[in-house]
């Protein structure tokens, strides 16, 4: 069973993680932050025109990368990075130095609980990376580890200490992250259930990743966390996180390691166009019909016991299954591949073998 | 929440009484419950059942269900088990089934729970098992699917079986909740969701409903432990019940779902003291978990019924020899599909 804790602070871990924003506009949004975000370091992707002085305000520790920076540091490998797509946030992730990242969109604010307080976003994804998931056995009062939860009756005993969390995936209020379809038809709906619960997504389940609010631990899962190939010169654009989350949750299956779904949430304030949004999505909607039957089946071998061996078969699959698809694939798989040589370049001592 | 609307005919609310004065439970549920036809099924040891006024309700005793189906088959509804009587002489589409212990626990505006129009709500909605909706049930008011939901997973399947959860005294095992003897569930979460496929979880008797015509014949009482007891942290009989209707459902591509509405659950019998007893549950669940996890259904399995039956049948060739409960376990399946398919050719 859980342990009996009694309510802990919840460690800072100000210097074992960082902050990944892509931001093409501004970081005005960093101010209301402030009081949650000062203490880390600030790893700042910015896409779109280099030539473009983004503002970071007063106070914060930070270091920016523009495309200049990113083809300058990865070379012709840079072919990976989307352009015009916050899919360039990824970038981010490969050169921090950190354990864990938390990467947020520049439109989502700190949003109240029920009580009317403030949500520390960070805090609480922090509590959810540091407890362990469950995804052998569904546990019906959700995470067993926060206060005041537990194992039910009938969880069996030898599944409760659970196994390392890799990715904990927030939710927003507000705008909800819904298609552009969906959108088109629903323009007015607005996401005002707090649903109180943080959950392990069980094995074998996939499920829609969204970056807007996201969490994970750089060193278990980091290379899967590759956003594609989304944007510039691209057929399809707002299927970066959706692609990551599903190559990461096959790899996370494989590799015994958990994914938590659910609290904290935060306050997505801007929608976008639907109508722009359904141009970039439109291959994507018809894609995802492949797309979903291919990562539901895919298995990974035994010997693939690293995140990054994980990875390169599953774009050797991609390419075989997927390439008839569309070429678009044919260029992921390639891309995926280049991702991974990329992160071992600016990672060279990070190969050790994952999850137990 | 917009409910389904609940048509009073469509339903049962069955109660396995262990106790006999059912005046205060019945009045705290009269708001609830008085619409409906009711099925109270005594426990053998508990005396004359006392029912208030205003109910439309039909107690059944133990000679009732000798009656219904011969004295050797009787001991399959004793205890906990009893209320799976009232499961195999309902005609209605929908079961609602509580412990007799629980009161209606209150949103946060201070507003009873409707617990049957939350679980028909749920029944009522397609479920989603395919694929995780991060945004929880789908079909709910206020929510829809999320970007990146495949739209050929959108209609969902039928939702079989819904299963509520507790406020208070949450459904834990004895031996957590004697660790934390204070320990009680104030998180009202709001939320429902599919459990998805292959994924497999405790269900807790204290407070479920079902589509009796899509899954009746798999919720069945068939794991009885030796030294069961009338407290649930003494039973196993609704997880295993839970374990094989999820199995059924998986195959048969029906839905179950998990979260609202909530019952308030109150004190009831020691932790302490069932922590005396050996922890004969705790164990079986260590052999139970990795067999469904391990089965597969053949592709002539079509129907509740033939799931049953060969589920019992690889229960006993692969659980059989690691103990008898399991061999019984096996056998009360396949009796408890016999007497359906009696009871249901009466109906003809």
């Amino acid at each position: 069973m859980a342990s009996p804790s009694p309510v802990t602070p919840t460690p800072l871990l100000k210097d074992e993680l960082d902050i990944v924003i892509p931001t093409i506009r501004n970081l005005d949004f960093l101010e209301m932050w402030r009081p949650f975000f000062q203490p880390y370091h600030l790893i700042i992707v910015q896409d779109g025109d280099p030539s473009k002085v983004i503002n970071v305000p007063q106070g914060f520790d930070y270091e920016l990368y523009n495309r200049n920076d990113i083809n300058r540091i990865l070379g012709p490998k840079a072919s990976c990075i989307s352009f015009k797509d916050s899919a360039c946030r990824c970038f981010g992730y490969m050169v921090s130095k950190k354990k864990y990242i938390f990467t947020i969109d520049d439109d989502c604010f700190v949003a109240k609980d029920p009580t009317g307080n403030d949500i520390n976003a960070l805090e609480q994804h922090i509590k959810n990376l540091l407890s362990p998931s469950t995804p052998y056995f569904f546990n019906t009062l959700y995470d067993p580890y926060r206060e005041g939860a537990d194992f039910v009756r009938g969880y069996p005993f030898s599944l409760r200490e659970g196994v390392p969390t890799a990715v904990s995936h927030g939710l927003w209020l507000n705008i909800p992250d819904y298609d552009a379809p969906t959108q088109l038809v629903k323009p007015r709906e607005r996401n005002t259930r707090f649903v109180d619960a943080v959950l392990t997504i069980p094995k074998g389940t996939l499920f829609p990743m969204c970056g807007m609010n996201l969490a994970f631990d750089r060193e278990l899962i980091g290379p899967a966390m590759y956003f594609g190939l989304m944007g510039d010169g691209q057929p399809i654009g707002r299927y970066d996180d959706m692609w990551a989350g599903w190559c990461m949750k096959v790899i996370c299956d494989h590799l015994g390691l958990g994914v938590k779904t659910g609290l904290p949430y935060i306050w997505h304030s801007k929608a976008s166009n639907p109508f722009v949004n359904l141009k970039k999505e439109y291959k994507g909607i018809y894609w995802q019909e492949e797309l979903i039957p291919f990562f539901q089946a895919a298995t990974l071998p035994k010997e693939c016991t690293t995140v990054q061996s994980c990875y390169k078969e599953l774009s050797k699959q991609v390419k075989a299954k997927l390439g008839k698809v569309d070429d678009y694939f044919n260029k992921l798989a390639d891309a995926m591949l280049t991702w991974i040589e990329a992160w071992d370049e600016l990672n060279p001592s990070a190969q050790l073998p994952n999850g137990k | 929440m917009s409910p389904a609307s609940v048509n009073d005919n469509e339903v049962d609310i069955v109660i396995g009484a262990f106790r006999s004065d059912l005046t205060s439970f019945m009045e705290e549920w009269r708001p609830i419950f008085s619409r409906f036809h009711l099925i109270v099924v005594k426990d053998p040891d508990v005396k004359e059942v006392k029912i208030p006024e205003g109910f439309d309700v039909r107690v059944y005793t133990e000679s009732d269900i000798v009656k219904v189906v011969g004295s050797s088959k009787a001991s399959l509804f004793s205890g906990y088990s009893s209320r799976y009587f009232g499961y195999l002489v309902s005609n209605k589409k929908y079961i609602i089934s509580i412990d007799d212990d629980c009161s209606p626990a209150k949103t946060k505006d201070g507003d009873l729970v409707d617990i049957v129009a939350y679980h028909l709500n749920n029944l009522k909605t397609p479920a989603t098992p395919f694929f995780f909706n991060t945004l929880y049930d789908p079909y709910q008011k206020g929510s829809d699917f999320v970007r990146g939901y495949p739209f050929s997973l959108r209609s969902g399947v039928p939702c079989a079986l819904s299963c509520g959860l507790w406020l208070n005294l949450a459904d834990y095992d004895a031996p957590t909740q004697a660790l934390k003897p204070d320990m009680r569930n104030t998180r009202y979460v709001d939320a429902v969701l599919t459990v998805p496929l292959k994924s497999m979880m405790p269900m807790s008797g204290v407070n479920i409903a079902f589509d009796r015509e899509l899954v009746g014949p798999a919720m069945l009482p068939a794991l009885k432990l030796v030294k069961e007891g009338k407290v649930r942290w003494e039973t196993m009989e609704d997880v295993w019940c839970g374990l094989v209707v999820k199995t059924v459902c998986d195959h048969l591509k029906l839905g179950v779902k998990s979260g609202i509405p909530y019952v308030w659950r109150n004190e009831k019998g020691s932790a302490i003291d069932s922590l005396k007893k050996e922890w004969e549950g705790v164990k079986l669940m260590e052999d139970a978990v990795p067999f469904f996890e391990t089965l597969r259904l053949s592709r002539s399995s079509v129907t509740a019924e033939d799931c049953v039956v060969e589920i019992a049948a690889a229960v006993k060739e692969r659980l059989g020899s690691t103990h008898a409960v399991f061999v019984s376990a096996a056998e009360a399946m396949v009796e408890w599909v016999k007497l359906w398919k009696a009871v249901r050719s009466l109906d003809h």
